[in-house]
This record gives C-alpha cells, sequence and structure tokens, in this order.
C-alpha cells in the first residue's frame, strides 16, 4: 500500500466519508488498536488505522484504489476496541461505497451483485437444491421472492429507485 | 410491547403479539445450501412452542459485507423492504443466520433512530405500497432459544444426550456492534457453550475463539485464499483444543468451514448448526438433518 501522496490532497473526502455514514472519521488519534486487533492484519497487508490516517489526510486516490480497501471481514473487533468510538467498519463501509461509485469494483463482487438483481438472494437456486428440499419435506422453492414474480417485481423497483444497477455497473 | 392489558381476546388470526410467533426469515446460504437447517430449525421450534410462520415475498437481508460495502442506500432499503413485509404481518422477524440478522438489526436500528433517514427510505417504500414505522424487532434463533425458551426447558426436551466435543463457533455478527445488539460479551461470550452443553455435549477450549471464520465482508467471493487462512488458523486452534465437530449459528461460517474444509484438505470436522445439534439431541431423525448436502462428511 502506498504510504507517500502521490496525488494532491483531497481535503473534501473526508466529508464525503462522513456524509456516507463514516461521521466518526476524525475521531481517530492513531492509537493502531484496530490494526493491533484485526484478524486480516494477521494475514494481509491490510492495516486499519494506515486507512483511516489516510483518509484524514485526503488521499482519495489511492484510499479508493487500494485493494487492501477489501481486505476487512467486517468482523468488529477494532470497533469495539476503539478508546475513541471510531465506527471503524462504518467507515471502512463508506471507502467501500465511494469506491464502488468511482467505478472501483472486483469481479467475484459484481457477480454477487449481479445473483441479488437477478433473482433476489446473492446465491442462486439449482435443481440438486430443490431435490434436497423437496426430500426434506420442505417447499422445492422457498417462500421468498424466488416463489412470486409480484414480490420480485417490488424488489427490483427498490433496486431501480436507489439506482444499484448503475452502481455496479451493469 | 405495546399490547393493551386487557381485552386480548383470543382470536385465531391475531398472530400478531403473540410473543412466540415469529416470521421466519430463511436468507439465501440456509434454504438455498443447507435447507436442513431451515429443516432443522422449524422442528426444534415445534417442539420448543415457537411457532414459525412463513416470511413470504422476503428478499436477500441483504449481505452486510458485500451489498452494504457495495451501496449503503439500496442496503437499507431493501432492508427496509423486509422489515416493513413482517410489520405488515404483524409478526417480529427470526433469523438463523448471523448475516441476516446483522443486516435487519442493523437496519431497524438506523431507521428506529432516525427519523429523516426512515422518511427517505419510506418514500422508497411507497413506490410498492409499503411502509416502515419501526415496529418489526429481529430477533436470532440462539438469542430467542437461551434468553426466551431457556436452558432448563431446553434440557428437558433434550431425549438423546450427546458426548461431543464441540468447538463452539459464534460468528462476529450475532454479538456485534454492542452497540445496536447486546446479547453477551463479546469478548469472551458463554451463551453458545451453555446451550451447547445443555444437550450433554462438551464445550472444548481453543485459543482465539472468537477470531472470524473469514468469509465475510466480500473476502470469500473475491479474495478466497485470503479468507481461507482465516479459516485454516481457526481449524488449527479447534483442533489443537481437542474438538471433533464445529457447531455454528450462522450458514456463512458454515459453509466457510464446512466448504473450506475441502478446499483446504487434511481436515475433516463435521461441521453442524445449532439448529441441527439441537434436532439431534431432541430425538429427531438424522436424516432429517439435511446432512447430505454437507461436504465435509457429518459421521456421528
Amino acid at each position: 500500500m502506498p504510504i507517500s501522496m502521490t496525488a494532491t490532497p483531497d481535503m473534501e473526502f473526508v466529508n464525503e466519508i462522513i456524509a456516507n455514514g463514516g461521521d466518526t472519521v476524525n475521531m481517530c488519534f492513531q492509537c493502531g488498536t484496530c490494526t493491533a486487533s484485526c484478524p486480516s492484519g494477521r494475514q494481509t497487508s491490510f492495516r486499519t488505522r494506515q486507512l483511516v490516517r489516510m483518509a484524514q489526510l485526503g488521499m482519495k486516490d489511492e484510499v479508493l484504489s487500494s485493494e487492501e480497501l477489501w481486505y476487512c471481514t467486517t468482523c468488529y473487533t477494532c470497533t469495539e476496541r476503539c478508546p475513541r468510538d471510531v465506527a471503524i467498519v462504518d467507515i471502512l463501509i463508506a471507502m467501500r461505497n465511494l469506491a464502488v461509485a468511482s467505478g472501483n469494483m472486483f469481479e467475484g463482487h459484481k457477480k454477487v451483485a449481479k445473483s441479488l438483481m437477478k433473482s433476489g438472494h446473492t446465491v442462486p437456486i439449482n435443481d440438486e437444491v430443490k431435490a434436497q428440499r423437496a426430500a426434506l419435506g420442505l417447499a422445492e422453492v422457498p417462500p421468498t421472492v424466488l416463489a412470486s414474480e409480484k414480490a420480485k417485481k417490488d424488489f427490483d423497483k427498490i433496486l431501480e429507485a436507489t439506482g444499484f444497477n448503475k452502481t455496479v455497473g451493469e | 410491547m405495546a399490547e393493551t392489558k386487557k381485552k386480548s381476546k383470543p382470536k385465531a388470526k391475531s398472530k400478531a403479539k403473540s410473543k412466540a410467533t415469529y416470521a421466519f426469515f430463511l436468507g439465501c446460504i440456509a434454504p438455498l445450501r443447507y435447507p436442513g437447517i431451515e429443516k432443522s430449525t422449524r422442528d426444534v421450534c415445534n417442539a420448543l412452542g415457537i411457532e414459525l410462520v412463513d416470511f413470504n415475498d422476503a428478499s436477500c437481508c441483504p449481505a452486510p459485507g458485500v451489498i452494504r460495502s457495495f451501496d449503503r442506500k439500496t442496503w437499507l432499503a431493501a432492508a427496509a423492504r423486509n422489515l416493513a413485509l413482517a410489520e405488515k404481518q404483524g409478526v417480529n422477524i427470526l433469523t438463523i443466520c448471523n448475516g441476516c440478522y446483522g443486516s435487519l438489526a442493523d437496519a431497524a436500528h438506523e431507521l428506529n433512530h432516525d427519523e429523516a433517514l426512515r422518511k427517505d427510505v419510506n418514500a422508497i417504500l411507497a413506490e410498492i405500497g409499503l411502509e416502515y414505522s419501526g415496529g418489526t424487532e429481529v430477533r436470532h434463533f440462539a438469542d430467542v432459544l437461551f434468553n426466551d425458551i431457556g436452558l432448563d426447558a431446553i434440557k428437558k426436551a433434550v431425549t438423546n444426550p450427546l458426548e461431543l466435543k464441540v468447538a463452539t463457533f459464534y460468528g462476529c455478527h450475532f454479538l456485534k456492534p454492542t452497540d445496536v445488539k447486546y446479547l453477551d460479551d463479546p469478548e469472551n461470550p458463554t451463551m453458545l457453550d451453555d446451550m451447547v452443553e445443555a444437550t450433554g455435549a462438551s464445550s472444548m477450549f481453543r485459543k482465539d475463539k472468537m477470531m472470524c471464520c473469514g468469509a465475510g465482508g466480500g473476502l470469500r467471493s473475491e479474495f478466497s485464499d485470503f479468507a481461507m487462512k482465516f479459516t485454516e488458523e481457526n481449524l488449527k486452534n479447534m483442533k489443537d483444543g481437542g474438538a471433533e465437530v464445529i457447531v455454528d449459528i450462522c450458514p456463512f461460517c458454515h459453509l466457510q468451514f464446512d466448504r473450506g474444509q475441502q478446499e483446504l484438505k487434511g481436515y475433516d470436522m463435521p461441521v453442524l448448526h445449532l439448529s441441527q445439534l439441537y434436532a439431534l439431541a431432541m430425538g429427531m431423525d438424522q436424516k432429517d438433518l439435511g446432512l447430505d448436502a454437507h461436504l465435509t462428511p457429518v459421521k456421528l
């Protein structure tokens, strides 16, 4: 992850994060409890504290294009332990939202988003599970949006209203 | 909640407000990958006097780690649709998945505490004739069993005591974030261990018990190798602690451990959702547990 700035700092970045749900971003005083607690940081180059600092410094391009932004599993260990009550996961999610809105989305994630748009569920139904369900005495198709055209249309309307298709770049 | 004390005439159709009736929120992974979890939940709830009604027309919760990471507004509006559907039905929600619980409880918390936000979301819901007014309670299966049914009643329902050495797996979104829900100490919880031991099984101590399974936040769908590192560390700690079975309360953790062991090779620890463990302990037919959907064989 770059720790030297390659672009002009964007001092509006922090306000964009605040507007997207990361309203505690300026509370961080860089103690590093988050990084020390992070199970992802143990396995990867993800450094929670560093990402928050980069946000505070206006390193928008670096943050939004970094792969590390997507190494957090949202386990909330950092959030629970933060001595400043910084809602770190909310900050990361705000930055992820901004990354996706700026066109930075991974293929594996697009696949999940497309599955949601197609069926209303993040995993598709298949014949094998239909048979397993029937053998257990359950309805072959669960009584969700999968079983009702009207419900699926209603669900689609919600996604249209929020512009999800455009956001994920379909 | 706001039920009047008098005049609660028992009407056949008045499922609403009856404390032990829930709309059963299926989610995605349980009904579509591990239907035995759905079946076991129905059977166990039935045996313990919890009435589950179908939650018709629900969608994905939507998944907090991925969909919320992509677009918070979509996540909130789609979650609000699910909450509004339950509210319209007059029942609270029961989930069997930490992801669903995380999304729906977090979304309800946001909407219940922020009137302006609720107004915005309701403007979207109005397009499909729905409104969410803040009246839906979201509960997790494990929470209802532990706090409403209680260990004594569970112990009484056990007809087939289990002598298993269990690694309990709480997952992340069941207990955290604690400003939205507080069911137990997030660093050192005991409720799931107590629930597992109510069947006669032993919960085995291990290192880093509260470490994430690795699947969440979009890791499994894009950075599977990293997700698997979490999984392997957990499995090693479970094995070192002497466990022979994993008991989870989340189908996504369940999938990560069940499929992950086959991807990793060298591990063969059966994975059971709490509902399946209870179905077994309550003497239900093993073929009703849907174990053929598991990739890591469950031989008990």
